[in-house]
């Protein structure tokens, strides 16, 4: 039996930025604050993120669209961020709770990387972010949803891994290939055709660029890459070295490189 | 029921300041250095994980002396504080004068209201673009702040290590220069001429973790064979 002050203060001692709040200050909280009645009116909505594993590490790449029912309403959104040196996140869903929950997994990871002097481990990092995602269930059930993609190198097994998950925060190990968002279906099709193992860095940037190229063919919610605006997909590698944010310069390389095949083959797909 | 002695505030207070004082004076040094490269932390400290030396933030370090618990619960008060504000507001709004004053605030108030004061002193510094924008702040056990000017030097013999130091000291060191200065300023009430890498803690806030580094955190803790090649450099 622990005397009271023990007890409080094991209580207390938490690694986790999420618990913190949740105690000291919940307003702060992207989840968790009771909606009123009513229906919520039309928000931001961000679309498609492909994640794909390749010799060495994972990679994952987002288009730059944000939508509002039939309106684009961003075309320079960023979806896919660095959770810490050896993991991403992509974001599919409402555009402004995902962005904040992103916010709070970066803080979290630094934090408990900061208290404890050591990086969560992969699996860790994987459950906090279901855990936040089902924080966010009560939201997500008046229409609020937020569905991420996660990624990074697994420094203990030495390989890339990828998670997926659903809106009540049950978290799925992919194999190979994944892809969220309103154009994940014509994504996992390209996917399916383009990926193959051990694919070089390179070719496996071309592979995500070309599989949100299909995406953007076919779901009007996803951006193509846009030449005017000079906007590409923004990607990311994570291997062994940690995570990188690849140069717009490759990408624009890279996109212009599938457009100009797809004009030579005069096909309509 | 006992009778209460009746003790003057002021020797109430003189007691537990020497109590405290007694406390740090009993333990190590840590030498905190503005250098042109950054700002180093060297602590004499045997152990290789109870750290006296850690990160708050991207440009924030601590360094402390005294009881371990005691500046552990601090350091960690101090990570959430950060991040609380990093988050709420913009990264770029944490600074170390609002930590320094948080952290003043709570030993004040345990030194005047608890059953005893807290034995820690306390360095909080906070890496600029360029040194004129580096801040080097000193907390001691009742509260009291100050704003230091090129390095901090707390705990064990902290005078004779901070002639050594005040000795050696110029703007223009580059950190492999500041780390000797410091190790050499650590040794001084020892037999030996240097202390060996093993018993040293150190680490550093990068002045330029961003082009060198890609990283906006400039803490970096350096391992034993980065200190033994940096303290083996000839200036």
């Amino acid at each position: 039996m622990q005397d009271p002050s023990a007890r409080h203060l094991a209580t207390q001692a938490t690694s986790s930025f999420t618990e913190h709040l949740q105690r000291s200050r919940p307003e702060l909280l992207p989840f968790g604050q009771a909606l009123p009645a009513g229906t919520v009116p039309p928000t931001p909505h961000a679309t498609t993120i492909v994640a794909l594993s390749y010799a060495g590490g994972v990679l994952m790449a987002g288009d730059r669209r944000a939508t509002m029912g039939n309106v684009i309403a961003s075309r320079h959104i960023e979806k896919v961020f660095p959770a810490d040196q050896f993991s991403v996140l992509g974001i599919a869903g409402t555009a402004g709770l995902a962005i904040d929950i992103t916010r709070l997994f970066q803080v979290e990871l630094e934090h408990y990387e900061k208290i404890e002097g050591t990086l969560l481990s992969l699996d860790g990092k994987a459950n906090r972010l279901g855990a936040m995602i089902r924080g966010n269930l009560p939201m997500a059930m008046q229409g609020l949803a937020v569905v991420p993609l996660f990624a990074g190198f697994d420094t203990v097994m030495g390989v890339g891994r990828l998670f997926s998950y659903d809106v009540t925060g049950g978290r799925y190990e992919e194999q190979e290939h994944h892809s969220v968002g309103s154009g994940s279906v014509f994504a996992r099709g390209a996917l399916k055709k383009l990926w193959r193992p051990n694919l070089p860095e390179e070719e496996a940037i071309a592979v995500a660029v070309e599989a949100l190229y299909d995406a953007a063919d076919d779901d009007s919610a996803t951006g193509g890459p846009d030449a005017v605006r000079q906007l590409w997909p923004v990607v990311y590698t994570v291997n062994r070295a940690g995570n990188r944010r690849i140069p717009e310069r490759d990408l624009a390389a890279i996109a212009e490189e599938i457009v100009e095949s797809r004009t030579v083959a005069r096909r309509e797909a | 029921m006992t009778q209460q002695f009746y003790v003057s505030p002021e020797q109430l207070m003189k007691d537990r300041a020497d109590f405290a004082r007694k406390g740090i004076a009993r333990g190590r040094s840590v030498v905190v250095v503005s250098c042109a490269d950054g700002i180093a932390f060297v602590a004499e400290n045997p152990s290789p994980s109870l750290h006296k030396i850690g990160e708050i933030y991207d440009k924030i370090g601590f360094a402390a002396v005294g009881k371990y618990n005691e500046f552990e619960s601090l350091r960690q008060a101090g990570v959430r504080y950060a991040d609380v504000r990093g988050y709420s507001y913009d990264r770029e709004d944490v600074t170390a004068r609002g930590l320094a004053s948080v952290y003043a605030q709570s030993l004040g108030a345990v030194f005047t209201a608890e059953q005893k004061p807290f034995e820690v002193e306390l360095a909080v510094a906070e890496v600029g673009l360029s040194q004129a924008d580096d801040h080097l702040y000193r907390l001691t056990f009742d509260g009291s702040i100050a704003d230091e000017n090129g390095f901090v030097v707390m705990g064990g013999l902290a005078e004779q290590v901070a002639d050594v130091v005040r000795a050696g000291w110029e703007s223009e060191l580059d950190l492999a220069a500041a780390m000797r200065l410091a190790v050499k300023a650590l040794a001084t009430d020892k037999e030996v001429d240097a202390l060996p890498p093993t018993a040293v803690e150190v680490a550093v806030l990068d002045r330029g973790s961003e082009s060198s580094r890609g990283s906006r955190r400039a803490f970096r803790r350096l391992g034993a064979e980065d200190i033994t090649q940096l303290l083996a450099e000839e200036a």
